[in-house]
């Protein structure tokens, strides 16, 4: 029987969460634009947005590739290099312990002004006080694990979660007989985690999608849109300015020779 | 396809580049870009403007999407003006702007509401009962009555159906009129300017029933009764285009950027041609940054400071230096000329009456009302005569009344002015001096021998008709002597310097006011120079802040003195620009009929405001101001030491002032009582009143018998905006909680009223049943027991108008209303179709006996010539419609009240339609409208034309009208040239084709048609000037002397002093004393005149709940206070203070400004209590509104009656609404209770 709960959590549950993080997100970004943001409230309050809100992205986006490194490079890579799974282990605990810190400070200052800043509370929807709710559960899971993996310096627990991770997403039907036998703390911190990706499309976490990380790489200053990219809207509006081809100004910018 | 796929094509997204590459061309997706575009698009845009007073009256548009209202923005399509004047867009501001917001808001009223109690009571009778009778059965038990009239203002409505409420006030009116009469039915709606047929929607139900419309203009004290008195006209002012005509500009109490937003670019254009600005002020207000010179008198010394200026205009323009502008201005267009006769007392003189042509040997040869033809001295013959023009000539006969030099033989004449030459003779004649009696808030000066400034003046000595012989002199030489101007004839009191601290120097002022003399000689000579550089091209632009005051009368004939001394009245840029609400209703004659029913019934029933509250909140309980604390020193021999609402009852009874309820008999039962006695019913009701056996109501309104008992509020925020005496409204008339703190005179045993039956019991809540229709849950709907929904500004049909331009235009239904919302006149039509339902269960055909006052404008005007002579006192007979009021029978048909209601009657024809004392025949446009609105084909109403739609009643308005309908206008200037003798229709025969329908107005605004309604023209080359047909036509002003009147010759004004313009001070309303540390809160309190000026982010009663508007402030009810009186108190900004005296108390933050003068409170008026309000320390209610703290004190000289002018007109003529004077106790709050429990049990039992 609980072989049976076991391959259903987590031999199948990945998959539904997976379809759903994949499939929801693409279907809110083609029809629901306008809720894809995330609907800071920076306006609202500044206070402990910066330190809140910095510590937390700064932790979990070095959390986050911790597990994606971690979890999804194949092991012989890491044995090629000569990583070995003790030193990986322990750098996962420091690493991973610095900024779960500083993502659960962060994430501490979020909540409470979340749910203790009047007019922040009444301005937020459920999907945004419960991500941020499991978001710190999960976190919270997450620190709790460094305890047990102290118990497990050679690193051979989180082998098992590399295999089945890459076992997942390599579509391996024995996939989760790797995890049956781990703590049932970092159970916990696997179904939570997956069910995070499960709601991921209904949540303001589909920013995480539109990170504007192209700004940094951005080649002009000034963009200027073509006026004849193909129309995609489903009833036709009239533009501002109707369709002359005479006009170039907008359309087809014409190169100025230095004045 | 897919925003999706789009984003995979990342690396073909950049199709160029430019600007070494600081550029990028995309050809990514851009349908992103049509949200922006459609948050500008829309359906329609539809025509309508703002019905809330305003006389910015702008156009707008409003946008319609998807059957939402969205937005509204400026409209930009009035006609032009003409060449070198500047058109008059922009027009529109940010408080019209955001008034869409209103349509979808909270404060939305959605349904009929009902008080919750007062529901179960008519279900559970009318379960049982038919309607009138199950209204009965609850209003006759005192109990049940009381359980929903003591708890207005406390919540408890629930949701009804329109059939249910309509038949509840069906069945309520119909008992009122049943068992009461007809005049306890009650309707407040002001100002019909700003939606003509909504107002007229109430007072044409009203005015078919028999009930009483109620006046607003003077109630709101926006009237300054120093314009009938001196020129016999309501209010006649010119339009802001006029401004731009101007040399140079006085705006003395007038915001105008803050409260004249709209039309303030012309002030700003102005001064780029080069016209002079001087700003008067008390506090730095937004207008004074216009001015080229601020003057900032103490507030309530603006008298004088005009005083002042006259003196030296008066000596530098007249005496000194001859300008024959001036002198031939003065000679023509003003009573100077005329004698007055003098009375001896004491070896001394006193100025009694104008003399009249009847007191003279022959009466100069005049039979036709010898005793209204005014008298001067002829310069060539040195005789006396009776020029044409005065009032006399006005009635009985023909073509000579004008202002034409001529006298009543037709020989032409050219008045004396002076009689001051070689061997004159001189005589000491006494002025009143009212400067010592100045409280401690004020300077007090005292001048004279006992008040009284004795000065020398050249007289004459006639002979008069009865063998006597009486001094005269000239209102001229008496204008001197009181301005206090030294011409050589010796005597004291006379100043030959301006630095001679001597009434009306500007010396003399300067310690008043606090403004330097060289800044008062400064503006004085400006706008004196200007006029004369001009020929009166100077004008003061006078804000109703000025008119607040008691003694408002001097403020105002004081800077109307000023422009008539400059010839500034009636010349194109010059002129009295008094501003305040929308008072001019241009097409007034065609509304008119509509309005008040007169197509079925004549006279229509209405009442002055201002003495009705006084009576019915009972004020006049509570009066700490005697007539002894304002009486003149020279006051002829008179019993004068009557309280107020003693002289409002003699004038009442005399036929001066209108009644209502009028008698404690129902009118109904009266004609069939005159029946019996075999006489015609004015005959038994002036003999029934004589001996007795018919009371007038106004001798005891405390007597349930005379209580109002139904009332209407509608387009109105009575209770939350202009209701001064608020908490006396409260405790009186509704009898719920209140807030009055002071004691009336029962309890302070100081009882002074005769006239008036004192009851040891004063009665609280005497309305059975108060009715308000709004589009918003205001303060007023909250202490109601009916609300009804009404239609928005951008729901409805209607017409508009302003004396800020000379257009009409419309408001317009964008959309439907919406939720279950009715415009007014489908809210009255149904409910008139109710009332026919209702009534025959008790009503049927019914004679009613309506008593009107004496009517300016109307032979009846000329009623007591020579003296004040009352029935009453068994002085004289009583004779309706001279000696007390006139006497009707109207027919009442109460089954078919809908019936008549939606059709024009058949008075129109058989009678005609006028307005202003002028007549004519309208048999063309009653035929023409039946075509236009169609016939109604059975019923009561069979063949008369049809006013079903809100659309139908614009168009009878602009039928009917000579504004909107030039064949009209042409036959009304005919009509008057009957009386003047002179050809006026020249104004408008080239417009005589013009007839402007409602689709002409929904296109565009439309410019009026030039009407002897009014005294200004429109045309190619002047701008609308109120007199300018007064001048320019020779069509005399509606006075006493067909001229601009300075002395104010009634005994009564004489008796209180005012026959010439004098300073008076602020009166002492004693409300401060018995509450200042009643109840102390440990923080400081200090005393500060208490000022309510319009608002920045309100505009009149509406807009204080806006929530867009409130974001601008702090979000709730505010004062103004000084930095040095906030010190004192230690109050600082934003804190929660409370304001109170003897009245009430209000609550409000506190802005602390350098702004404000030291010794003065400013609170912008209409902050509703509805938003923002904690609890007062002092009552433990919920903090009030501004008129919390104020209460209506009557003057008697605005009672004055039957007399020329001074004769009562609705909204003309009578008491005013004063609030300046008040003191307040102000004092920061230790506690603030929002008082957000329940309603405490003790006053839910109560």
């Amino acid at each position: 029987m609980s072989n049976a709960i076991n391959y259903v959590l987590f031999g199948w549950y990945p998959y539904l969460c997976l379809t759903v993080f994949l499939l929801g997100s693409l279907i809110r970004f083609d029809r629901e634009q306008y809720t894809w943001k995330t609907g800071s409230s920076q306006l609202l309050r500044r206070r402990q947005l910066r330190w809140g809100s910095n510590l937390f992205h700064v932790g979990i986006l070095a959390i986050f590739a911790g597990h994606f490194v971690g979890l999804l490079t194949p092991i012989w890579i890491f044995d090629t290099l000569g990583i070995s799974h003790s030193f990986k282990q322990g750098l996962a605990i420091v690493v991973g312990g610095i900024a779960g810190i500083a993502c659960f400070i962060g994430i501490a200052l979020l909540a409470h002004r979340r749910l203790f800043d009047a007019r922040i509370r009444s301005t937020s929807s459920f999907g945004d006080i419960a991500i941020l709710l499991l978001l710190w559960l999960q976190l919270a899971l997450g620190l709790s694990t460094i305890f047990v993996s102290l118990g497990h310096m050679d690193g051979h627990e989180m082998v098992k979660f590399m295999t089945w991770a890459q076992g997942i997403l390599t579509l391996q039907p024995s996939a989760a007989s790797y995890v049956s036998d781990v703590h049932p703390i970092f159970k916990a911190h696997l179904l939570l985690g997956m069910t995070i990706f499960l709601v991921f499309p209904f949540t303001r976490l589909v920013h995480v999608w539109s990170a504007p990380v192209w700004y940094l790489g951005r080649p002009g200053y000034q963009v200027v849109r073509t006026r004849f990219a193909e129309r995609r809207s489903p009833t036709p509006v009239p533009t501002a300015r109707p369709h002359a081809p005479a006009q170039t100004a907008v359309g087809a910018p014409v190169r100025q020779p230095a004045e | 396809m897919s925003h999706f796929l789009d984003r995979l094509t990342f690396f073909r997204k950049t199709v160029d580049e430019f600007s070494d590459g600081h550029g990028i061309v995309t050809n990514e997706d851009r349908s992103w870009e049509d949200a922006y575009r459609k948050r500008w698009q829309h359906d329609k845009i539809v025509r309508s403007t703002h019905g809330v007073n305003c006389t910015g009256s702008c156009s707008w548009k409003i946008y319609v999407k998807g059957g939402i209202v969205t937005w509204e923005t400026q409209q930009t399509d009035y006609p032009r003006t003409r060449p070198d004047l500047p058109n008059h867009e922009p027009r529109g501001c940010a408080r019209g702007a955001s008034y869409s917001w209103y349509l979808y808001s909270g404060a939305r009223v959605k349904y009929p509401m009902i008080r919750g109690r007062l529901l179960k009571l008519w279900r559970a009778a009318r379960a049982t009962m038919p309607p009138v009778a199950a209204w009965s059965s609850i209003v006759s038990d005192e109990n049940k009555r009381k359980s929903y009239t003591a708890i207005r203002g406390h919540g408890g409505f629930v949701r009804a159906t329109w059939d249910e409420a309509n038949e509840l006030i069906a069945a309520a009116n119909a008992y009122t009129v049943k068992a009461h009469g007809p005049d306890r039915v009650i309707g407040f709606s002001p100002i019909p300017a700003m939606s003509m047929v909504s107002y007229a929607a109430g007072s044409r139900y009203l005015s078919l029933m028999g009930g009483v419309c109620m006046s607003f203009y003077d109630w709101y004290c926006d009237l300054p009764p120093a314009s009938p008195q001196t020129w016999g006209e309501q209010t006649d002012v010119p339009e802001s285009a006029d401004w731009y005509n101007a040399g140079f500009i006085i705006v003395w109490g007038s915001n105008v950027p803050q409260t004249r937003t709209p039309d303030a670019h012309f002030y700003t254009e102005v001064r780029y041609k080069g016209t002079k600005s001087a700003v008067v002020s008390p506090d730095y207000a937004e207008a004074t940054k216009f001015g080229d010179i601020w003057l900032n008198p103490k507030q309530g010394t603006d008298a004088a400071l005009a005083l002042a200026m006259g003196h030296v205009i008066l000596r530098e323009y007249h005496l000194d230096r001859n300008i024959p502008y001036f002198e031939d201005y003065t000679r023509k267009y003003t009573d100077m000329p005329f004698l007055v006769r003098l009375t001896e007392r004491d070896g001394r003189f006193v100025p009694d009456r104008l003399l009249r042509a009847s007191e003279l040997p022959g009466a100069l040869g005049e039979k036709n009302n010898p005793d209204w033809k005014t008298v001067a001295i002829d310069e060539a013959t040195d005789a006396l005569v009776a020029p044409v023009g005065s009032i006399g000539y006005r009635w009985g006969e023909k073509a000579k009344w004008n202002l034409e030099e001529k006298d009543g033989k037709g020989s032409d004449t050219r008045l004396k002015l002076t009689l001051a030459g070689a061997d004159t003779e001189i005589a000491a004649v006494d002025f009143p001096y009212f400067g010592g009696r100045a409280t401690e808030h004020f300077v007090a000066t005292d001048h004279g021998e006992g008040e009284i400034l004795t000065r020398n003046i050249p007289v004459r000595t006639i002979d008069c008709a009865d063998g006597t012989s009486t001094k005269v002199a000239t209102v001229y030489d008496l204008m001197m002597a009181n301005y206090g101007l030294d011409r050589g004839f010796g005597g004291r009191n006379v100043a030959t310097s301006y630095d001679d601290d001597t009434p009306f120097t500007p010396a003399w002022a300067e310690r008043i006011t606090g403004v330097k003399r060289e800044a008062i000689i400064t503006v004085a000579r400006e706008f004196a120079t200007n006029a004369e550089k001009t020929n009166g091209r100077s004008m003061i632009i006078i804000g109703a802040g000025m008119n607040h005051w008691y003694h408002m009368d001097m403020n105002y004939r004081g800077v109307i003195n000023l422009l008539v001394f400059c010839g500034a009245v009636g010349q194109s840029g010059g002129g009295w620009s008094h501003y305040v609400g929308q008072e001019k209703l241009r097409p007034q004659t065609g509304w008119t009929p509509l309005a008040f029913a007169l197509d079925w019934g004549r006279p229509p029933r209405q009442m002055n405001s201002t003495s009705f509250f006084y009576a019915h909140t009972d004020q006049w309980r509570y009066e700490t101001l005697t007539a002894a604390e304002i009486l003149s020193p020279t006051a002829p021999e008179g019993e004068w030491g009557q309280s107020f609402i003693d002289y409002n009852v003699r004038s009442e009874r005399m036929g001066w002032l209108p009644s209502a309820p009028q008698l404690k008999q129902n009118p109904l039962e009266i004609a069939a009582r005159a029946k019996a006695a075999g006489l015609e019913t004015k005959d038994y009701v002036a003999q029934a009143l004589k001996s007795g056996e018919l009371e007038l109501s106004c001798h005891d309104p405390d007597d349930p018998a005379n209580w109002p008992r139904n009332m209407f509020v509608w387009r109105s925020n009575l209770l939350g905006s202009s209701g001064k005496g608020h908490e006396y409204f409260l405790k009186h008339l509704l009898g719920t909680t209140h807030g009055v703190m002071g004691k009336d005179l029962g309890a302070e045993g100081r009882v002074r009223n005769q006239e008036v039956v004192w009851h040891d019991k004063a009665p609280q809540g005497k309305l059975d049943l108060l009715v308000t229709l709004d589009f918003r849950m205001s303060t007023t709907c909250v202490y109601s027991d009916i609300v009804l929904p009404t239609a928005t500004w951008y729901e409805k049909n209607d017409l508009n108008t302003s004396d800020m331009h000379p257009f009409i235009h419309p408001l317009s239904a964008a959309v439907d209303p919406a939720w279950e919302a009715r415009s007014d006149w489908e809210i009255y039509r149904n409910l008139a179709k109710a009332f026919s339902d209702v009534a025959p269960e008790v009503l049927g055909v019914e004679e009613d006996v309506v008593l009107t006052p004496i009517q300016h404008d109307t032979a009846g005007e000329l009623a007591q010539a020579l003296g004040v002579k009352d029935w009453k006192r068994d002085e004289v007979a009583p004779l309706p419609g001279v000696t007390m009021p006139a006497v009707a029978v109207v027919k009442r048909d109460y089954p078919n009240l809908h019936a008549r209601f939606t059709a024009l009657g058949p008075l129109m024809k058989s009678v005609g339609n006028g307005g202003k004392g002028i007549a004519w025949n309208t048999e063309h446009e009653v035929d023409a409208l039946a075509v236009l609105n169609g016939v109604h084909t059975a019923g009561a109403a069979k063949g008369l034309a049809k006013i079903e739609s809100d659309i139908d009643a614009t168009e009878v308005i602009l039928m009917l009208a000579p504004e909107t309908n030039g064949e009209v206008a042409v036959k009304a200037w005919e009509a008057l040239s009957k009386a003047t003798g002179r050809e006026h229709a020249h104004l408008a025969i080239p417009k005589e084709d013009e007839k402007i329908r409602f689709r002409d107005v929904q296109a565009q605004p439309r410019k009026i048609i030039s009407s002897p309604t009014w005294s200004g023209i429109e045309s190619e080359k002047v701008c609308y000037n109120a007199g300018y047909t007064n001048v320019h036509e020779l069509i005399p002003w509606r006075t006493l002397t067909g001229r601009q009147q300075l002395y104010q010759d009634h005994l009564w004004m004489r008796a209180f002093g005012e026959g010439f313009v004098t300073w008076k001070p602020p009166v002492d309303l004693k409300t401060v004393a018995a509450v200042k540390g009643m109840r102390p809160n440990g923080h400081k309190e200090i005393v500060l005149n208490f000022i309510t000026p319009h608002q920045k982010w309100g505009i009149h009663s509406t807009y204080s709940d806006n929530l867009l508007m409130l974001t601008l402030n702090r979000g709730g009810p505010v004062v103004w206070i000084s930095e040095n009186d906030a010190g004192k108190a230690g109050i600082v900004d934003n804190d929660w203070v409370e304001v109170f005296n003897a009245n009430g108390a209000l609550t409000a933050r506190a802005v602390v400004s350098q702004r404000v003068k030291d010794g003065m409170m400013l609170m912008y008026h209409a902050q509703e209590k509805i938003v923002n309000t904690p609890g007062s320390e002092m009552t433990g209610n919920r903090g009030g509104i501004h008129n919390s703290v104020t209460r209506t004190v009557l003057k008697p000289t605005h009672m004055i009656g039957g007399y020329a002018q001074q004769s009562y007109g609705f909204n003309y003529y009578g008491t005013v609404g004063s609030n300046r004077d008040e003191f307040i106790v102000v004092r920061k709050m230790a506690n603030v209770d929002w008082l957000e429990g329940p309603l405490v049990p003790k006053e839910a039992a109560e």
